[in-house]
């Protein structure tokens, strides 16, 4: 019986992979075939005539291109961790008070917050760039983040205030009643067990900014200080698209994310306090 | 304590990514030029610095922003003081302010040292606007070892006959407007008649989409080409000639013996193709324009010195003539031809009512090809055109608009004032008082960079006309929109037929995602499941690499002739799908992209509220005798509820304006009838000259609309909640 459904299991998850991973099997295929896409239809992905060349040029090892494309990564790097630090900073306190505390506004709040959700986002893409002109911030790292923070900061107080909510109040009062303050109880028990979605939350906000490329371009002039989708797209041309290294650069594009999600999914199995809400 | 940590963690963040201060640079020159056309323009740059010591800061921007950077910079003064770009958007960039006249850049007397054709190009209103670079157009690609001769358009059959099995006579782009608009002057028409009006629906473009459908039909050329394949067909020899622009050379192997000739006659000694003519060029921008030393960099840029090194390093078909007396100019057979048959062309249209030609010219050509009655395909796309550019309503009064807002915000004060004085209400705010400091930055955030800026968005919808000339047209274009612009209410392209699918493909993407979600979410939580951490990492891969390449990917597997969907099909004896061709299959391409994107959200966010579920709870019901059916339903589904429902209403609200995918996938086709409200509202803005406050009313209402149901949804999840 066990035998048999850990069987079922496999098969469900497995399907579940071939359909999620097999897209990516034509990326990969197309990264290492230079000669664009092939020319009859086949179903396995497999490329004709492999070679590295488009990793080499996305790389910028043909044309020593390599010191600004490191440049490039650092500035995705730096711009992508402090939108899901900013996010998460400025989230978790009022997801917290949301999730607790009962005050005036809250309801109005919440609804705000949500229908923030609800506007397309290029009705604000106008308004913005005023706004980041106002504050002398174009062009910057800086005015990229708060741009990003505008879309991570919602979501983020919606995911943070349903975990907050998921942990039992029995536990805060629990460490209260021995003597601690509420400060203490949110840091000491409170935080700990919420530290899985703190890590969903950075994470979705970390990738949300590695991947966004129109607002980047928009807002950024200078060579030095895109970010990978920036370069990534310059690939795409009017008349033709350089599929090789487009594809190349997205598989190098979305390593660092995979290796956070690794990270990440050691949080969400080790970080669990659920032993203390046993009582 | 906790927020003053925070708060300084905040601001060390900013310190750390302040902008480092760039010295201001000399002159500045934005692009999109790639490759050799790029590596050429930095050597001549260089090449200026040194010779006239000033410098020139160049900046390569992707071609999918370039229009939008450029209409969002330089009117704010943040722009470049020159940039290459097409003659054909001087129209559009006249009227957002984006280009100033050239000036001495482009004198009279240089006038002459130009192809008359591209002078013409730049010359609006007895202006001239920019310094023509090099022209573009198309010519006939021919493989010299498959064709003796180039036959006439209506003697591909004949050619046929000389060639292999599994080779195509002749391919090109056959939906592309910009292609046909070649096929169809040698029939006498054109896209946009030189007045402005829609040319696209006279008998030469009935007798010109026939013409090529009965080419389609004999398999004469290949019948869903773009611009890969046919560089694809061309360079493999299965294609014996191909109508392409001079970007194609680029990508032709070494090895390849080719020619590139002027377009064929339709019949012999008729009337030639006259293929549409784009002229690069450097335009200037009104502060750039104000310095001498910008203007003499433009009109360098143009000149012969220049116009050699560019013919010989990036291939151009330069504009300025004396380049061609150069010997390795002249000698260049590919640059001549390209030379040659520009004689013929016709420059673009620069009127902005050229932009809301293409699609419906499109649309009627897909028609056509699928097999639709050709007049009435064309037809409608003429009205759809002329409905497109309906000119906005007369503006009314602001008056009644101001006098009710005021009125609301009259009555909202004294309704908070009377509120706020109640002793109830005082208490209530004291004791708030510790929950405020814990929510004052995220509202201060939320306020300023995401509210403020979508209300700013939403007051355009009270607008019509251009950003630099808007005019106050108050509900005008809501109207417009409610009354599907005066058609019948579920007619093609309304409002309400939109929200329709809009609302189909929300259910079903977000179905899909939930049911895939948290099957695999509960099957990875198993403790016992081996190589979960594996299956966990694959799993979540579609949500790692990004969207905009992987959308494509899909795009390119439900390719009816070399995708991966039909080749699999196929392994199967199943006939291939034509995948874009039916509402029904493109509706099912676009789903299937959007669930391989979203259901690993769905999962993470499954896994997350998973673990904050005791164990103890579940044994405990298993204990009682629960089945496991039971379990699931009566513990599991409402303790991941809470976590679960923001969720689901945030993914709701997502897959509603899941731009991305509708826009790469299925594109709106066929005929647009894939398009959910936000692409629709995307081609108001930008492929339908330029109607934003149409576009941010279509906005506002995706709004109201998505509030009222989640409203419901919440009601509807809140109840069951209140019931278990």
């Amino acid at each position: 019986m066990r035998r048999a459904e850990s069987i079922v299991a496999h098969l469900v998850v497995g399907v579940g992979v071939v359909f999620a991973v097999y897209p990516l099997l034509w990326v990969i295929s197309v990264a290492l075939s230079p000669g664009a896409m092939s020319d009859h239809a086949q179903a396995l992905p497999w490329p004709e005539h492999p070679s590295l060349d488009s990793f080499a040029s996305v790389l910028g090892l043909r044309d020593g291109h390599t010191t600004i494309f490191l440049r490039q990564v650092f500035n995705s790097l730096a711009v992508s961790l402090a939108t899901a630090l900013v996010a998460v900073a400025v989230a978790t306190p009022a997801a917290y008070a949301l999730a607790r505390f009962r005050f005036v506004g809250k309801t109005w709040g919440m609804r705000v917050l949500l229908a923030t959700q609800m506007f397309p986002a290029v009705a604000s893409a106008v308004p913005l760039y005023l706004l980041l002109e106002g504050l002398h911030l174009l062009d910057s790292r800086s005015g990229l983040v708060l741009v990003y923070a505008s879309t991570a900061v919602p979501f983020a107080i919606f995911q943070m205030r349903g975990a907050f909510e998921a942990v039992p109040v029995d536990l805060e009062e629990a460490a209260m009643v021995d003597g601690a303050s509420r400060a203490e109880a949110f840091w000491r028990v409170t935080l700990p067990a919420v530290r899985p979605a703190i890590a969903v939350t950075a994470l979705f906000a970390f990738m949300s900014a590695w991947n966004e490329f129109i607002l980047a371009a928009t807002l950024l002039s200078r060579e030095a200080a895109f970010t990978l989708p920036v370069v990534l797209q310059r690939y795409v041309g009017e008349h033709d698209t350089a599929w090789g290294p487009f594809a190349a650069g997205a598989m190098l594009v979305s390593l660092p994310v995979m290796a956070l999600f690794y990270v990440a999914q050691r949080q969400l199995v080790a970080g669990l306090t659920a032993g203390g809400v046993k009582g | 304590m906790l927020e003053r940590l925070l708060a300084l963690l905040l601001l060390a963040t900013l310190v750390v990514l302040a902008p480092a201060c760039a010295e201001p640079p000399s002159l500045v020159l934005w692009h999109s030029y790639r490759g050799e056309e790029e590596r050429t323009l930095v050597a001549l740059a260089r090449r200026y610095e040194s010779e006239q010591h000033i410098r020139v800061e160049l900046l390569a921007v992707p071609f999918d922003a370039y229009t939008a950077k450029l209409t969002a910079a330089v009117p704010h003064a943040h722009g470049p003081d020159l940039f290459i770009d097409a003659h054909e958007r001087l129209g559009i960039y006249r009227q957002e302010n984006v280009v100033a006249p050239a000036g001495d850049a482009l004198p009279d007397a240089d006038v002459v040292g130009y192809d008359p054709s591209a002078i013409g190009a730049v010359t609006l209103d007895h202006q001239r606007w920019a310094v023509p670079l090099s022209t573009k157009c198309l010519a006939l690609y021919v493989n010299d070892d498959l064709v003796k001769s180039v036959p006439a358009l209506e003697d591909l059959e004949s050619l046929r006959a000389s060639l292999p099995p599994g080779v195509v006579p002749l391919a090109y782009e056959v939906e592309n407007p910009y292609h046909h608009a070649a096929i169809l002057s040698a029939f006498g028409g054109k896209l946009l008649e030189d007045d402005g009006t829609y040319g696209f629906a006279g008998p030469a473009a009935l007798q010109s989409v026939v013409f090529v459908r009965e080419l389609i039909a004999r398999h004469l050329v290949p019948s869903d080409a773009n611009g890969s394949l046919v560089k694809q067909l061309f360079s493999s020899g299965r294609a014996a000639m191909a109508i392409d622009g001079p970007w194609l050379a680029a990508d032709l192997p070494p090895g390849l013996r080719y020619h590139v000739a002027e377009l064929p006659l339709r019949t012999r000694g008729a009337e030639a193709m006259q293929p549409l003519l784009t002229v690069e060029s450097v335009m200037l921008s009104p502060q750039g324009a104000q310095r001498a030393e910008v203007r003499a960099f433009a009109r360098w840029l143009g000149g012969t010195e220049s116009a050699i090194q560019r013919a010989t390093g990036a291939h151009q078909v330069v504009a300025n003539r004396a380049a061609w007396r150069d010997p390795l100019v002249a000698g260049d057979r590919l640059l001549a031809a390209f030379h040659d048959e520009q004689r013929w062309a016709q420059p673009m249209s620069t009127s902005t009512r050229m932009r809301a030609a293409w699609v419906p010219a499109q649309e009627a050509m897909r028609r056509v090809f699928r097999g639709e009655d050709p007049q009435t395909a064309l037809v409608e796309g003429m009205g759809r055109f002329e409905d497109a550019l309906k000119p906005p309503p007369p503006p009314p009064s602001p008056a009644p608009l101001v006098v009710v807002t005021g009125l609301l915000a009259l009555l909202g004060a004294i309704f908070a004032v009377r509120r706020a004085t109640t002793p109830d209400f005082r208490h209530a705010l004291r004791v708030s008082r510790t929950a405020y400091r814990y929510v004052a930055h995220a509202a201060v955030v939320v306020v300023v960079l995401v509210v403020v800026p979508l209300a700013a968005g939403a007051l355009t919808s009270l607008f019509a006309g251009t950003r630099a000339d808007p005019r106050y047209v108050g509900l005008g274009n809501y109207v417009a929109i409610l009354t599907a612009r005066g058609g019948p209410l579920l007619g093609h392209g309304s409002f309400y037929l939109t929200l329709l699918v809009t609302v189909l493909w929300t259910v079903c993407n977000v179905t899909l995602h939930l049911v895939l979600g948290v099957v695999l979410g509960m099957l990875l939580s198993r403790p016992a499941m081996k190589l979960r951490g594996a299956y966990r990492v694959l799993l979540v891969l579609p949500w790692a690499v990004p969207s905009y390449v992987t959308a494509l990917a899909w795009k390119g597997m439900f390719h009816r002739q070399f995708g991966a969907v039909n080749a699999m099909l196929g392994a199967l004896g199943i006939e291939p799908v034509s995948w874009f061709s039916h509402f029904a299959t493109a509706f099912a391409a676009n789903v299937a992209t959007n669930v391989w994107l979203g259901f690993p959200f769905m999962m993470v966010v499954t896994l997350g509220a998973l673990t904050s579920i005791s164990k103890e709870v579940l044994e405990a019901a298993e204990v009682d005798g629960a089945t496991r059916w039971q379990r699931f339903w009566g513990v599991t589904v409402p303790l991941l509820r809470p976590t679960m429902l923001p969720a689901v209403v945030l993914g709701s609200v997502w897959t509603f304006n899941m731009f991305n995918v509708v826009f790469l996938v299925s594109g709106g086709e066929p005929d647009g009838s894939t398009d959910i409200l936000v692409s629709d509202a995307y081609r108001w803005a930008f492929t339908r000259d330029a109607q934003y406050g149409y576009a941010a009313a279509y906005a506002v209402l995706i709004f109201l609309i998505l509030a009222g149901g989640s409203r419901l949804l919440s009601r509807v999840g809140g109840a069951k909640e209140a019931s278990a």
